[in-house]
Formats: C-alpha cells, structure tokens, sequence
C-alpha cells in the first residue's frame, strides 16, 4: 500500500510514451490485459453496478427486484440502527487508527531510538516481531482468542480481577451493552498495534542522523527534535497507516460475527454486519444493498479525500 | 487481511519491510551509557510487549487442561499434567486435517493464479504502456479499496446461477482478482522501472513479447513475485466473509471459518474452546516463522535493485 500510494499515478511527472519494447507497436499488449480485465468486469464491475442497481429496488432473493426508487435511501437516512452501525465504526477508527497509530509511533521511537542504540538492535528486533505478532492472525481468530479471556464463567480477566481484590469489576464483558463495544475494541487493539510500530521503524531508518545532531547541538531535547524532524520525515508512512487503518475500520466485520453478531441490542453492531445480516437473515436484499452501497460511497469518498491530501502535502513539502 | 476488496485489509497491508536499525556512530561503538530513565522506558516497552503477547501464552497453556484442571486452579496455573484431549476432540470433531486443506488448496491456488494475471496485466502496463493505462491502474486501485459487501449479494448470485455456490472455486475465482487487483499495481511500477537495455537485447535477438515475458521478465522480477505470491497465499488464508458466504457446508469450509461457526457450541467445554483457539493460530504463527526471513529478503532485493 506504501507503494500504491507513493509509486501511483503522480500527475506532472512526464513518462515516456513509448513501450519499452524497441520497434513494436504497443497495440498487441492489450492482448495481456484480456484476462484480468475480463476477470475484473465479471467480478468486480458487474456486481458492483448490480448491487447499485439492487439498492434502488424492493428484493426478497425470491420473486425478481422490484424497483421502489428512493425508498430505502429515505427509509435509511431515518433508520437509528444504521446510524447506531455507523456511531460504531467511529469506535473501531478509534481503535484500530487512534490508538496504533500514536502508541505505535512512540514505541517505534522508543524501540529506534533508544532500544536499538543503546540495548541492541536484536532486542529492538524481537519485540518489534512481539507486537506485530496478533497481525498475522486471521481475525476472526484474534477475536476468539480475545473472547476466550473475557468469557464470562472463570474467565481469564475476571479471575485476575477477583485475585487482585476488584472482583466487583469482574463482568460479562461480552454480554452486556456498555462493555460490549470495549471488548470489541481492545480486540482490534490488540490486532493493529504492530502495523504502525513496523512501518514507522522502517520509516524512521530514513531519518539522517546528522540532522538530529545538528539539531541537539543547536540544544533541541528529545521532543523538540522528534516533532520537528521525525514526524515530517515519517508523514508519507502515517498517511499510509491512517488511510488504510480507517478503510479497514470501516469494514470491521469478522470479531462481530465471531463474538456478538453486533449485540446485546444493537451496541456493536457495524455496517457490514448490518448489510449481512439484512441479506442473508431477514432476506432483505435491497435494503441490504443500500447500506452496502452506502459504505462503499463512504469509504470511496475518504480514499478520495485522503489522496488528495496526501498530494497536496507532498507538493507543499516540494516547493518549500 | 482484509485486504483490498480485500487486499487492503488491515491486517493484510503490512508488508513489513526490513528495517535497518541505525549503526552507531564511532565514538559510541562501546556501551553507551545508560541512565536510569532508559531501563524505565525499557520495562515499560517490554511491558507493552509482554501485554501483546500474554494471550497467545494463555491460549496455549490452557489448551493442555482438562476441564476439571481448569476449574481448580483457573486460567492462569500452568496444567497439572498435560491434557490433550481437548486438541485432540476438536481436531477430530472439525475434521481438522480437511479444514487445512481446504484453506491451503484455496489460498495456494489464489496466490499462483492471481501472480499470474498481476503478471500478464503489469506487462502490458508497465513494460507496454499501453494506452489508457492510467486508467486501468486507477481502476484497480480503487477496487481495492472497496468494502466486499458492496458485491457480495451479486456474487453470490452469480456464483448460485452458475452451478459454483459452495465450491472452493467460487472463493479461488474470487480472491484471484481481489488479490490480483493489488499485484498489478505494485508490479506495474516495478516492471515500469525494468532496465531497458535487457529488454532490448533480448528483442535484438528476436526474442518475442512471449518469450521475452517469461525469460526475461519473469526471472529477474523473481524476488518480487515470490513476496507477491506469499502475501496473497497470507491474506486469502486470514479472509472471512467471502469464504463465510460461499462455502456454507463442513467439508468445504476454511479454517478459520470452520473454528467460528463451532464456538458457542453447547458441546464445547473451556479447554476445548481454548485448544480451538490454538489450532487457529499454530497456521498463520508457521507461516510467520517460515516466512519472516523469505520476505525481508525479498523486499530488500527489490529495494536494491
């Protein structure tokens, strides 16, 4: 995604026009884009235009769609659980973009810069490869580890609780509204927080030492310097980890599935598990498709938004 | 995971890159002093990191429990003696050895086949430059960031009317070009970059585009297809929702798929939901481990380049 971002279509810059290929046309090329382009329609294009098409329309998966107009648009604007979904996604941001990416940036400067310079690099490394352990797993199963130790009866968390002496805040973390989104947080948590901590150590590699040397004998502490040099030297990365964390919040679906199927009530639930559960439980298939295509314009806007930032900064941090 | 439709799942765009810790300078190269309020800062970095960690140690030791060990001495004592019957029940109660290679059939057939058309599709893009490539890459970029719920209804559809609802093709045909969507565009711009002077050698010796695709291109670009083809098989193994919708009976069922739909089962007592949990995680930890060094190899090769 750093390379999507940073490698990707850069307006102004001019390429050469001609194929690499000396002395051929380049109109047999198009010969290679057939299949991944044909794949792409069928796959990609055709369902997306489809589930457009299907939110406009009244459709129980049985008898054909048929169209309504705007109706599930109106009746979504006044719908509290879609709102209630969207209020959600706004805690999963909070978790899984808030949280990783200011922890993340002050353990990866601690690890580059103080870990690795004075205790040795190899420690600095293995609990680099600590935290960003729970990203490899599949999430659902994350969220099954993490429900494990919130389990009601003799669970793990409770029983530390009542051997600490606050057994009175022991509680079914799962079962009950006002803990419920928490739990599902700190699960997401628990999974982000080694993205931001690897991209920034690698990001941080870049930082020219001299430049922090100049500035601590121009008498700039700790601080200073990492505010001032650091972080403008490591935005390409945080734009990186910001874009794709919310775009990822945004679509939180597996710990919901997995631990609540967005209760008790409706206090964790998510718009993709709110578009899931109206296709496939109350076979509410184009009002299904109109959350669905809602969060898609929503998640398509803020990609939009966030590249256009991101150029902007770029040209700014070139003209200076 | 989720990545892109889906590649751009959290979890899946982490391409750790390798990171070169910084060398100290010279007058520094022996024991830096250190002051009180670094090994305050260090516990407190190993603290965070003994916190990320402490799950997967308590999944692990209470995995080895009998229920009866578990109810005595809670979730934190270390087993009495080791249990495997738990392991072992749900090992057989899931069909573990099916489940494994179902995500492994499924995840190596996405990896080798979305390599593939990244391949043929960054051809003609990067090395091609054929006309309205922008668009093409544009295209695809935004798919990949697009929520799979917005095509999942029509998918399934699809896949229903075409005889391909709860076949582990509809997952592979699926994910070949979710995946594929993020390949081309990391590819296009490494071929992009392609040393010309190789190209035209081998065109001088009138090597064809086929040829000079697959001798040339293919077997220099190596270290990056083989990082693209991990990645892909990674991210495919973590996908939930599309395997959820598509495969809906046992015996075609992934991993962590087949692991969720048990838990909350009545028959299933804490140790045994605990050890569910452990063989969850073994897969993805061996990737981890067999990996780690593959991948930092591969992306230093192609940041040398």
């Amino acid at each position: 995604m750093a390379t999507l971002l940073t490698t990707g279509v850069k307006p102004g810059r001019k390429r050469p026009e001609m194929s690499l290929l000396p002395g051929v046309g380049k109109s047999g090329f198009w010969l290679y884009l057939i299949p991944g382009l044909a794949l792409f329609t069928v796959i990609i294009l055709v369902p997306l235009i489809w589930n457009i098409y299907l939110s406009f329309t009244s459709y129980r998966g049985i008898r054909p769609p048929e169209f309504i107009g705007l109706d599930n648009w109106t009746r979504l604007m006044g719908d509290e659980r879609f709102w209630t979904s969207f209020a959600n996604s706004a805690a999963m941001i909070v978790a899984m973009v808030v949280i990783p990416t200011a922890l993340g940036l002050l353990i990866a400067a601690i690890l580059f810069d103080l870990v690795a310079k004075k205790f040795g690099g190899k420690l600095a490394s293995f609990l680099r490869a600590t935290y960003y352990l729970p990203q490899i797993l599949p999430v659902a199963i994350a969220a099954i580890v993490i429900g494990w130790i919130l389990r009601p009866e003799n669970g793990a968390l409770n029983t530390v609780l009542e051997a600490v002496g606050l057994g009175s805040l022991a509680r079914n973390w799962l079962g009950s509204p006002d803990t419920a989104l928490l739990s599902i947080m700190v699960v997401l948590i628990w999974v982000q927080i080694g993205y931001p901590v690897v991209i920034f150590m690698a990001a941080l590699s870049r930082v020219d030492p001299e430049l922090y040397e100049a500035a601590e004998l121009d008498g700039a502490n700790w601080f200073q310097r990492f505010s001032a040099i650091t972080i403008s030297i490591i935005r390409p990365e945080m734009y990186v980890v910001v874009l794709t964390g919310t775009i990822a919040a945004l679509k939180v679906f597996g710990p919901i599935y997995a631990l609540t199927r967005g209760g008790p009530g409706d206090s964790t639930i998510v718009p993709s598990y709110y578009a899931y559960s109206e296709f496939f439980q109350s076979q509410q298939v184009g009002y299904g498709a109109t959350i669905a295509t809602a969060l898609t314009i929503v998640v398509v806007a803020l990609t939009i938004v966030f590249i256009l930032a991101q150029n902007r900064s770029e040209r700014l941090e070139n003209e200076r | 995971m989720s990545t892109t439709i889906a590649p751009v799942e959290p979890t899946a765009q982490k391409p750790s890159k390798p990171t070169k810790l910084p060398r100290q300078p010279k007058y520094l190269e022996k024991k830096p002093k250190k002051n009180f309020t670094d090994w305050l800062i260090l516990v407190v970095v190993i603290g965070g990191a003994a916190l990320v960690a402490i799950p997967f140690l308590i999944i692990v030791i209470n995995s080895f429990k009998s229920p009866s060990d578990y109810a005595n001495g809670g979730p934190l004592s270390f087993p009495t003696a080791l249990y495997f019957d738990g392991v072992i029940d749900f090992w057989n109660r899931v069909n573990f050895p099916e489940k494994l290679w179902n995500s492994f059939f499924i995840s190596g057939m996405v990896a080798i086949l979305a390599v593939i058309i990244s391949v043929f599709n960054a051809f003609a893009i990067g090395i091609g430059r054929v006309r309205g490539r922008v668009w093409v890459l544009v295209l695809f970029m935004v798919a990949n960031t697009l929520p799979q719920e917005a095509m999942l209804y029509p998918l399934y559809f699809m896949f229903k009317a075409v005889g391909l609802y709860d076949n582990v093709w509809s997952v592979i045909i699926i994910f070949t070009v979710v995946q594929s969507a993020f390949g081309t565009y990391l590819l296009a711009s490494v071929f992009g970059t392609f040393p010309k002077e190789v190209i035209e050698a081998a065109s001088l010796d009138g090597a064809s585009r086929w040829t000079i695709l697959w001798r040339v291109i293919v077997p220099i670009s190596r270290p990056t297809l083989s990082v693209l083809l991990i990645f892909f098989f990674i991210w495919t193994w973590n996908e939930f929702l599309i395997p959820l919708t598509f495969l809906v009976s046992n015996a075609n069922q992934t991993v962590p798929v087949a692991i969720t739909a048990l838990q909350g089962d009545r028959l299933m007592d804490v140790t045994t939901t605990s050890a569910s949990a452990l063989l969850g995680l073994i897969p993805t930890l061996i990737f981890f481990l067999i990996f780690q060094r593959t991948l930092t190899r591969g992306i230093t090769a192609g940041a040398t380049k």
